[in-house]
């Protein structure tokens, strides 16, 4: 089975409620398909760096999937025809990150830099 | 690894054990390799070698896609 991270964007006016809703459905469709997601992060609400289809700001979530070959086209036709989502991507990696993301650690990175300081 | 440009020191900013690991993600590690006008900056200035330079190059395009870094800042 190959790995995958599966991120998509979805429209700003939605609520957190239907984001999660969205993210639901996405991990169904992987499942039905005999994947499965390993984890689901939820970025929150971000401004984009340019408008996507008049959208300032979008919801941002990321699925890690573990599915074999073929599943990911048929994720990709389901939300492309979806219309609350405006953009998605899905990259093969060779392994999946355990622990929370980047963009989920942003805010103590700070912080983990100036211990690593004191240390060294 | 915020500063792009800097001139001492020929090694690549992505090889030995502490490098960062170049992820579409991380958004503000590539964005030090941007020039201020959301321009990937050249590897000649940034030292970056030519296999991290592609990798590189391929994350800023797939944040670029999602909305998380410019195409290009008037």
């Amino acid at each position: 089975m190959a790995l995958y991270e599966h991120v998509f964007l979805a429209r700003q006016d939605l609520s957190q409620a239907q984001v999660d809703a969205l993210a639901a459905t996405a991990t169904e469709i992987i499942e039905t398909n005999g994947g499965k997601v390993t984890k689901t992060e939820t970025w929150g609400l971000k401004n984009l760096a340019y408008k996507i289809k008049r959208n300032r700001k979008a919801h941002f979530v990321m699925l890690n999937v573990e599915a074999p070959a073929g599943v990911t086209a048929e994720l990709e036709r389901q939300i492309g025809i979806n219309e609350d989502i405006i953009r998605f991507i899905t990259v093969r990696v060779d392994e999946l990150e355990a622990g929370p993301s980047v963009q989920m650690r942003k805010n103590d990175r700070e912080r983990s830099r100036r211990r690593e300081r004191e240390e060294a | 690894m915020a500063r792009a440009f800097f001139r001492r020191g020929k090694s690549c900013p992505f090889s030995g054990k502490k490098a960062p690991k170049i992820d579409y993600k991380d958004i503000r590690l590539l964005q030090g390799f941007m020039s201020e006008r959301g321009k990937i900056v050249p590897s000649r200035i940034t030292a970056v070698s030519a296999k991290k330079q592609r990798e590189l190059g391929q994350a800023i395009k797939r944040a670029r896609h999602l909305g998380l870094l410019p195409y290009l800042v008037k």
